[in-house]
């Protein structure tokens, strides 16, 4: 039996690095045939997006309890407006924003709120949560609806609409989407693009997103555009979803100022400034927004949800997770109501053996959880359960750099990380900062991608960069 | 010989240009400096560690002798050093009490559980990016040693439990590990204030157990206990009150029943409380 199952794993092994290599192929030959429009430097992981993405969205069954973390966004958390022993209804409002930077939460199930306490969050520290227990026996029908017609809305009306809805950038920012519409002094707007990259490996929500949720992306395109008063907009994807630009080109009524264009697979295409350089060719400035350049960037997920919810005046309260990874037994895409706990997605789908790391978000830039009650909060994109590491294989060492310069030419934004990394170790934090650019880095891990010595380059930059954060921090407590 | 005397000549003539241009230029661009500035320099430790709040000692020194702070306020000079820098200034060398860095955290590898392997740069902070570090307890110390190797005065070291002690003797109260620490653990503490909250937990009860051995759960007998206004539950842990640190006994510990709080001996032994759990276990818990 035990041979079996080894024979088994080396088979299986065997495949998926078969997969793998046909895989690089592949995007080599659509490389150099297509040649679709790209930005400088980059990587070309494995994609291992073959697992999921002929998977249609299914929905995911409630958890006896959702969590429901009050802040999970970037900015202020929400502030809560129900009591302990208090029923809700499904889409209910829960916690309000009582600031610009926030947002509120509805309730992603009926049921009862049994505490208000803390939870364990994938970036470590504890914070406030509402825990519903949910009534399994209920309908679970939205109940709380206010219609409106965003054709008769001024801009002002719908960045308020935006701002109840609850929405953030539900590609991974997290960052309140209000906040990106709201029109800055000097600052016009004439592109809106819409990102359909999803270059992660492993995650295909957003291309179960444009395939099946077409309609609602379209008209959540057509709800950004008025509000940020902008002339077109663009839907940039990856050239691995070739079918997902067909579905939308066919879908996408001529008279709309709207197109859909292929750029190349690479990492990180999603990243806003590397989409921007890829479509329009214009660099974002240093510390400057996509705005300084008349750019509006949104996740096609975040528009889809838009065009969804914000004609409904309903709340966000569920998303699309891709579940994936070589662990899971029957990976999808999933419609997952925000606060289900990871433990019980990971039960849903079924595991087929011991798992390592469980990650949510891609692997590249995703969040290792220390703790499986984390629950999915509005930016998760997915969960990635990886294999635990082979025993018997030591632990990779690290060499020191041997100025190969590897690094400079994968960096997207063109930093010179071997040196950041000896600076690092030289623990001289300012000086990255102040002449090398640290600053700059969006901790893609590029870098440490490809280091042939497998130095952390990424994690000392985030070392540093947290350390930097501190530093001003503590200057500025200090009294004298 | 003509040769050798033009050159001579002419290399002397310029010397002596030049000579003068430095001359006029020492005189006219001349900027008086107190020497005393200098002298004082001397007499500091050169540590540069920024306790006395300035960028370092050179700054401190300029500040002694424009009269804007104290020579009490270098931390790192001896008693007697500064009593003769004092002496230069004509200042009474004003007594302040020595400080040192307090770490509110007893959570060892033998009471605080590890729910995550963590594997990566053995640093206290990469781990902390990294879902909180595995431990447990979110507020608790990782024992990577960051502090450890950030204290200039080797006055911290980790006990065998992987927990970080200060050495009060060596302990300057430079604040480099408060600034380091990714988890906010140190403070600095005059060493008068025995009475010390070791936790940080902000749960309560079990929940706060569930985790640590030693954690604060917030149950309220040492704020009983203790004369008012001593010790305040907030936000699930006890909170000192140090300005009625005249009123602090070793009577708050004693009915704590997980030994958070404790009473720090003038000779840095740890007193727990008589109910306090003995905690007999020397080894590491196992990670679950």
């Amino acid at each position: 039996m035990k041979h079996q199952t080894a024979a088994l794993d080396s088979s299986l092994a065997s495949t998926t690095r078969r997969s793998a290599f046909f895989q690089r192929m592949n995007q080599r030959l659509v490389r150099l045939v297509h040649r679709h429009k790209t930005f400088d430097h980059g990587i070309y992981p494995i994609e291992h997006k073959e697992l999921t993405a002929g998977k249609p969205i299914r929905r995911m069954p409630f958890a006896n309890e959702l969590v429901i973390p009050l802040l999970q966004h970037k900015g202020r958390p929400a502030v809560p407006l129900v009591k302990v022993g208090q029923e809700v209804v499904r889409g209910e409002p829960i916690a309000h924003a009582d600031h610009f930077v926030s947002v509120p939460m509805h309730a992603p199930a009926t049921g009862v709120v049994r505490a208000i306490g803390l939870i364990p969050t994938a970036e470590g520290p504890k914070t406030q949560a509402i825990f519903l227990e949910v009534y399994q026996a209920a309908s679970q029908e939205v109940l709380y609806d206010m219609h409106r017609d965003p054709q008769q809305m001024t801009s002002t009306e719908i960045i308020q609409a935006v701002q109840d809805t609850g929405l953030v950038g539900l590609g991974g920012g997290a960052f309140p989407s209000h906040i990106k519409m709201h029109p800055q002094e000097g600052r016009k707007i004439h592109t809106l693009l819409a990102n359909g990259c999803e270059c992660e490996p492993y995650l295909t929500c957003d291309h179960r997103i444009m395939l099946e949720h077409t309609d609602a992306l379209i008209s959540g395109i057509m709800i950004a555009l008025k509000a940020v008063g902008a002339q077109r907009a663009i839907i940039g994807v990856e050239d691995n979803k070739l079918d997902a630009v067909a579905h939308l080109r066919a879908r996408i009524p001529k008279a709309l100022p709207i197109t859909a264009e292929a750029v190349q697979s690479k990492y990180p295409q999603g990243a806003e400034k590397m989409l921007i350089k890829s479509l329009l060719g214009s660099e974002v400035p240093a510390g400057g927004l996509p705005a300084d350049v008349g750019v509006a960037v949104f996740n096609v997920g975040t528009l889809a949800q838009m065009g969804d919810l914000l004609p409904k005046g309903r709340g966000l309260i569920e998303r699309v997770v891709t579940i994936s990874g070589p662990r899971v037994a029957r990976p999808g895409n999933f419609m997952v109501p925000i606060g289900t706990p990871v433990r019980f997605l990971l039960e849903q789908v079924g595991l087929t053996g011991p798992v390592g790391e469980v990650i949510l978000g891609g692997p590249m830039m995703g969040m290792a959880v220390a703790s499986l009650d984390v629950p999915i909060t509005k930016s998760i994109s997915g969960v990635v359960a990886l294999e635990p590491r082979d025993p018997a294989i030591a632990e990779p060492q690290v060499y020191p750099c041997i100025k190969c310069g590897e690094c400079l030419s994968a960096c997207p934004v063109s930093l010179n990380p071997s040196m950041l990394g000896e600076l690092a170790l030289a623990r001289e934090y300012e000086t990255m900062a102040k002449v090398y650019n640290l600053d700059q880095c969006f901790e893609c891990g590029c870098c440490a991608y490809v280091c042939p010595s497998n130095i952390p380059l990424a994690q000392y930059f985030r070392i540093a960069k947290s350390i930097n954060r501190d530093k001003k921090h503590y200057m500025h407590q200090q009294p004298n | 010989m003509a040769t050798i005397i033009t050159a001579v000549g002419f290399m002397t003539a310029l010397g002596l240009l030049l000579a003068m241009m430095l001359v006029i230029a020492n005189k006219r661009l001349y900027v008086f400096e107190d020497p005393r500035i200098d002298q004082i320099e001397d007499l500091l430790p050169m540590a540069n560690c920024g306790a006395c709040g300035t960028a370092g000692c050179r700054p401190f020194a300029e500040q002694l002798i424009n009269g804007e702070t104290e020579p009490a306020k270098c931390t790192v000079n001896s008693n007697s050093m500064n009593e003769i820098i004092a002496g230069i200034l004509g200042v009474e060398l004003v007594a302040s009490e020595k400080r040192v860095a307090r770490l509110a955290c007893a959570g060892g590898g033998n009471v605080a559980y590890v729910r995550a392997t963590y594997s990566g740069l053995k640093s206290c902070r990469a781990a902390a990016l990294v879902a909180g570090g595995g431990r447990g307890c979110s507020w608790g110390c990782l024992g990577f040693a960051d502090c450890e190797l950030a204290c200039k005065f080797d006055a911290i070291y980790m006990d065998r439990q992987g927990l970080p002690v200060v050495i009060e003797e060596r302990c300057t109260a430079c604040g480099d590990c408060v600034t380091l620490c990714p988890k906010n653990l140190f403070s600095l503490h005059p060493v008068s204030h025995r009475l010390w909250v070791a936790c940080l937990n902000l749960e309560a009860g079990e929940q706060a157990e569930e985790h640590c051995e030693v954690a604060c759960t917030a149950c309220g007998r040492c704020a009983q206990d203790s004369p008012e206004g001593l010790i305040q539950i907030q936000n699930n842990l006890a909170v000192i009150d140090y300005t009625n640190n005249s009123l602090a006994s070793t009577v708050a510990i004693e009915r704590c029943p997980t030994g958070a709080i404790i009473w720090l001996k003038e000779n840095g032994t740890v007193v727990k409380g008589r109910e306090a759990r003995k905690v007999v276990r020397k080894g590491a818990l196992p990670v679950a």
